[in-house]
């Protein structure tokens, strides 16, 4: 059961897509309420992995190897450590989440909708279990389908647009990685995919790869990546995907996708290639912080409040890139509890914004004003998650940012003063933002007669609440599961880091 | 049995954190006798507490106390790097235990009188115990990170209580505004953080300060590590506590209900900077240059913010310039090296002027809603306790013996002039200062309660002595401004007393141990009276002059505003700073993030130039690339 208990987390989700597909259509609310029971399932049996979880070992757990296509080399090999572990927690809690919120804001297709919650579900969650690159690459292709199909066919006026410029974006990085694994793969001898395997041969020397070569694959996986954080200058898709998608595909997008370039840097570049990111580390973290402060300013001005989030997300993203490329233990730890407030506090903002765009079909700051007297339940969690988004102490943004700060100050302390004035800026966005959509008089006549939370959006934000303040005051009972993960993964980088440097 | 000081320690903070959860998630559905009970009953025990906390703490043995830290869960670990949530009783905790709680509990019960009428009572309550809970984490904290998460806290709830009436679009950017400009403050005392981490390896207090003993002390012009974790950690003390250039969004921080201005922006909470530079002592007597930076602009900022406070027409903003002003003086203090003398101010002012702000809350309650000293006058027969409450603290913050106003501010002025980081010029403005703070004071006093009623007729009318649960709280800290001081008499006058020392400095004094004891002062205890008399002399004149201009010649003022009329507008207008900083910061930044940032069009806008749809320009690329590939084939 061990053994499997990761595949079936996995793929439950696309089990539960096929089941709804044998469904009549016209049943809408059955289809949505296995769709959730679907996803809860998966959340609930995912917390077996928190829990059965060792933390004593850098060594990959639930770990489960089959042989797939045996004339390429590819297997089914998957597995999870300390870094990917909360990655893959983060999708099962978002995904049900997501399912809740989307209950009465879907209009047609809605089977469909579902099947493709579900699918996405099982694509993620298989990128961050993958330990066969060529297992990865699909997982990682499969995925940006029904996230295409999300913008697309659900999302709103310029959806096609933004689908489109999606796919194009993340199909451009998607192509140079496949060159650089098949690269790889005939380096290495042309007989395996295996992440380990390939890993072991590049740190015990039996596959060398020449400093040009290094740094060539290393910038086809780095830009692949660098899209999907997306890194500035290369976030320019973002924004207007976020703004077409659902509620339910921004959160997604937001909650998880993004990881997925973080996560790769942090799984594949920097114990792949430890020279060549070494060597490109400088201008990675000038990006980063130039990511910061830019995503920050222009956040600041946004008319629209998901393009303002969407800008904030460049900048957080600035914050994670930067303290997984200053290569310390605070820096890399800090990243991944980055990874996981992030895809907290912005999908509970989306999902915030969500739910006064099913009441007033706008998302335009002007359009609102004055919300705290019709909705005082609604502003209370929006004031909480924008202060967790905020980094205010207590809350989980504080501790992932602190840590990347600290971090990066043994790195390099410009860059450290530069990503910290991310903080006034934080506050300003955020708290002006929230000023003006919550505060003050009801501005326009339509707004006073809006009915406060359901019962259902509270059951939507309270775990979303609970799991701020949990991560922010006992932040010990998540960073001890990265530690022998990280510490091992810096070990190599370090040790083979040094060599380059002789 | 009596519980031990850690499991005290915890209550003191636990009870404030229970009544703002209690108050917040069912204070609306709970009358509002109960929520003020929960609210006030939280905050007693609290100080009940506290004042047995200190008690035993007088009861431990000196060199016992300095091991007095308990931790209590482990918040982060990661590497070399711990934060534990764990607090810490010194003398110097105690002394804040006492204030915060103290204050904080007769505020509370002030404000079941003075927010009765007002919507939202529960949310004001809950959002008041949240701050006693964040600012007792800030005094108890043994560790950096700890002490900045109720940094932060009260900061927060400084925000939400100055946006109370979230209605009036001036106290929400107020409060937008304070805390902005304290997160300026903050990006200081972060990077502060992390250098005192990677210097010493720890951010525990008592760690950080023991390792920082076996530094040398660092050279004036040239500095070093420890000058620039000062600086740093300044930076943050000059935006919570207001002091130059980020003292801005203290007045208008006003916006908030008076017992708010009271507690955190009086009190409190704005002293949590003084308490700061005072913590880190052993830092800050390393690094001379960073002293003399606190002193300097402690000095200037008390001058600055006086000079505002004398033209100001709306009593809170007066007395917020004069809390600046104040505060000023507590860094003058510490920047001179007697961080005891700063610590006593912060004692004494926290009663007079919790006291002076409740006073003018309690003639705002008598003439509805009413702020402008230009439509007061002659209040004292209709308002006879609140008149001579704040009568005391007027003579108490102008510095007259024997208030306590008198001791701490003499205390800190001698220190300015003889202590050996102190200088004359130093203690100069501070005399100009304290003539002036005597001024405003006395201004404020004559145009609310003396002379003509210039109030509206239908204010007049209605004016009331405020209820039981506001006077009696105003009784309390008006006997508190009197009596304060006397904890902390000078030796000068105390050998005419049968010689009482000087029993708060000396109590501190294990607490602010330091290398500059060594050092020689200057001047003489014959000079010290001298001084005294000058600054008591000063205050008087200030005070006469009042007197001549609010009673005795009224015309007067008006003459001198159109005489010195350039002057006069520029005090007015406080120096066009807001403007100032609205101009040169805030525009341009919006200006340039909404016209050319917010344009870029990323990498994407390269390649979209590329692909101009044309089938000509795409074969002109192809050739372009088939050339640049023939050349570097041939040439490599």
């Amino acid at each position: 059961m061990e053994n499997s208990l990761l595949t079936i987390v996995t793929f439950l989700p696309l089990a539960g897509a096929v089941l709804l597909l044998t469904l009549p259509k016209d049943n809408f609310k059955l289809i949505r309420v296995l769709a959730l029971v679907i996803a809860t399932t998966t959340f609930l049996l995912s917390l077996f992995l928190f829990f059965y979880f060792d933390v004593l070992t850098p060594r990959m757990q639930f770990e489960q190897l089959a042989t797939w296509i045996p004339s390429l080399g590819a297997n089914y090999h998957v597995g999870i450590d300390g870094i990917s572990l909360f990655l893959v927690l983060l999708t099962t809690f978002l995904t049900p989440i997501t399912v809740l919120s989307s209950f009465n804001s879907v209009d047609r297709h809605a089977k469909e909708y579902f099947i493709c919650m579900l699918l996405l579900e099982t694509g993620m969650l298989g990128v961050f279990i993958a330990l066969d690159l060529f297992l990865f690459y699909v997982f990682w292709e499969v995925m940006l389908v029904p996230m295409y199909f999300l913008i697309g066919v659900w999302g709103g006026e310029r959806r096609i647009y933004a689908a489109v410029k999606f796919f194009l974006y993340t199909m451009a990085g998607s192509v140079l990685m496949l060159v650089a694994i098949i690269a790889l793969y005939f380096f290495n001898g042309g007989t395996t995919f295996d992440f380990s395997t390939i890993l072991s041969n590049l740190q015990t020397g039996r596959l060398t790869l020449t400093a040009t070569e290094q740094s060539w694959l290393f910038l086809a996986f780095f830009v692949a990546f660098a899209i999907k954080v997306p890194l500035f200058p290369l976030h320019t898709w973002l924004p207007d995907a976020h703004v077409e998608a659902p509620t339910a595909g921004s959160v997604i997008l937001a909650g998880v996708l993004l990881k997925m370039g973080t996560y790769g840097m942090v799984r594949f570049c920097l114990p792949l290639f430890p020279e060549a990111t070494l060597e490109w580390a400088p201008w990675v973290n000038l990006l980063a912080i130039i990511g910061i402060i830019y995503g920050a300013l222009v956040a600041m001005v946004q008319p629209d409040i998901k393009k303002l989030v969407a800008y904030s997300s460049v900048s957080h993203l600035g914050f994670v890139v930067l303290g997984i490329f200053c290569f310390n233990q605070q820096g890399i730890e800090g990243a991944i509890y980055q990874m996981l407030n992030h895809g907290i506090s912005t999908g509970a903002l989306f999902l915030i914004v969500g739910m006064i765009y099913d009441r007033r079909h706008t998302r335009l700051i002007e359009e609102f004003g004055g919300l705290a007297t019709p909705l005082p339940v609604f502003s209370t969690f929006f004031m909480i998650v924008t202060l967790s988004s905020m980094g205010l102490p207590l809350l989980n943004g504080f501790v992932g940012e602190f840590l990347i700060l600290l971090g990066a100050f043994k790195a390099n302390v410009t860059y450290t003063v530069l990503a910290a004035s991310g903080i006034i800026l934080s506050a300003v966005y955020m708290l002006w933002m929230y000023q003006r959509v919550v505060f003050g008089k009801v501005k326009h006549e339509r707004n006073k007669v809006l009915p406060d939370l359901s019962l259902r959006e509270k059951l939507i934000l309270v775990p979303i609440t609970l799991l701020i303040i949990w991560m922010g005051v006992y932040s010990q009972s998540f960073l001890r599961k990265m530690d022998s993960s990280v510490n091992e993964l810096l070990r190599s980088f370090q040790s083979t880091a040094v060599v380059f440097k002789k | 049995m009596t519980p031990s000081l850690s499991t005290l320690l915890l209550a003191i903070v636990a009870l404030p954190l229970a009544g703002a959860i209690a108050t917040g998630l069912f204070g609306k559905r709970l009358p509002n006798s109960l929520v003020g009970f929960i609210a006030c009953g939280t905050t007693g025990v609290s100080f009940l507490l506290a004042l047995i906390t200190f008690s035993k703490l007088l009861r431990t043995p000196l060199e016992q106390i300095h091991d007095l830290s308990f931790n209590y869960f482990r918040w982060i670990q990661v590497d070399n790097f711990v934060a534990n949530f764990g607090f810490m009783l010194d003398q110097l905790t105690g002394v804040m235990l006492l204030v915060v709680t103290g204050v904080g509990f007769l505020i509370h019960i002030y404000s079941t009188g003075y927010m009765a009428s007002e919507g939202g009572y529960y949310r004001f309550f809950a959002y008041l115990n949240l701050f006693m809970f964040s600012m007792l984490i800030l005094i108890l904290a043994n560790n950096f990170l700890l002490m900045f998460v109720g940094w932060e806290g009260v900061g927060l709830c400084s925000y939400l209580l100055i946006g109370f009436y979230f209605l009036k679009k001036s106290a929400c950017d107020a409060g937008k505004k304070a805390f902005v400009v304290n997160r300026v403050g903050d990006f200081g005392f972060t990077l502060a953080l992390l250098l005192i981490f990677w210097t010493f390896g720890t951010i525990d207090f008592r760690a950080v300060f023991a390792r920082a003993a076996s530094f040398p002390v660092e050279g004036f012009a040239s500095g070093g590590t420890l000058t620039t974790i000062c600086i740093l950690l300044f930076i943050g003390a000059t935006g919570k506590s207001a002091q130059l250039p980020l003292y801005v969004w203290l007045p208008d921080a006003m916006e908030g209900p008076t017992p708010v201005s009271a507690l955190i922006h009086a009190a409190t909470m704005v002293t949590a900077g003084v308490y700061m530079v005072a913590r880190c002592n052993a830092l800050f007597v390393l690094a001379p240059k960073a002293m003399m930076l606190v002193a300097v602009v402690g000095a200037l900022t008390a001058i600055f913010a006086a000079s505002i406070g004398l033209v100001q027409n709306d009593i809170k903003r007066v007395l917020a310039y004069s809390t600046v002003s104040q505060l000023g003086y507590m860094f003058l203090g510490c920047g001179v090296g007697a961080f005891a003398a700063g610590i006593f101010h912060l004692m004494t002012h926290a009663f007079f002027k919790a006291l002076l702000f409740l006073g003018s809350g309690s003639v705002i309650h008598a003439l509805s809603g009413e702020q402008d000293l230009r439509r007061m006058g002659g209040l004292k027969e209709k308002i006879p306790l609140t008149w001579g409450t704040m009568l005391v603290g007027t003579i108490a913050i102008a510095g007259f013996p024997p208030l306590a106003g008198f001791f701490s501010k003499d205390e800190i002025l001698w220190q300015a002039y003889a202590s050996p980081r102190g200088h004359w010029l130093l203690w100069l403005v501070g005399v100009v200062g304290a003539g002036m703070t005597s001024f405003y004071m006395f201004r404020m006093m004559f145009l609310t309660f003396h002379g003509q009623s210039r109030m509206a007729a239908d204010v007049e009318h209605h004016v009331h002595e405020s209820p039981r649960s506001m006077t009696v709280p105003l009784v309390v800290l008006a006997a508190g401004s009197v009596v304060a001081g006397w904890v902390g008499i000078p030796h000068v006058m105390g050998q005419y007393l049968g010689h009482p020392p000087n029993a708060f400095e000396r109590f501190l004094e294990p607490v602010f141990e330091h290398p500059l004891k060594s050092e020689a002062g200057h001047g003489t205890e014959g000079l010290e009276g001298g001084l005294m008399l000058g600054s008591v002399g000063i205050g008087l004149v200030g005070l006469l002059v009042a007197r001549t201009f609010y009673l005795k010649n009224p015309a007067l003022p008006e003459k001198l505003k159109t005489r010195f009329r350039a002057l006069y507008i520029t005090l007015l207008n406080k120096y066009w700073v807001d403007e100032i900083y609205d101009d040169v910061i805030i525009k341009p930044v919006k200006i340039i993030s909404t016209y050319i940032l917010w344009k870029f069009r990323g990498a994407g806008g390269v390649f979209r130039k590329l692909q101009s749809g044309y089938t000509r320009s795409y074969a002109g690329w192809i050739l372009v690339g088939a050339v640049f590939i023939i050349v570097y084939i041939s040439f490599s």
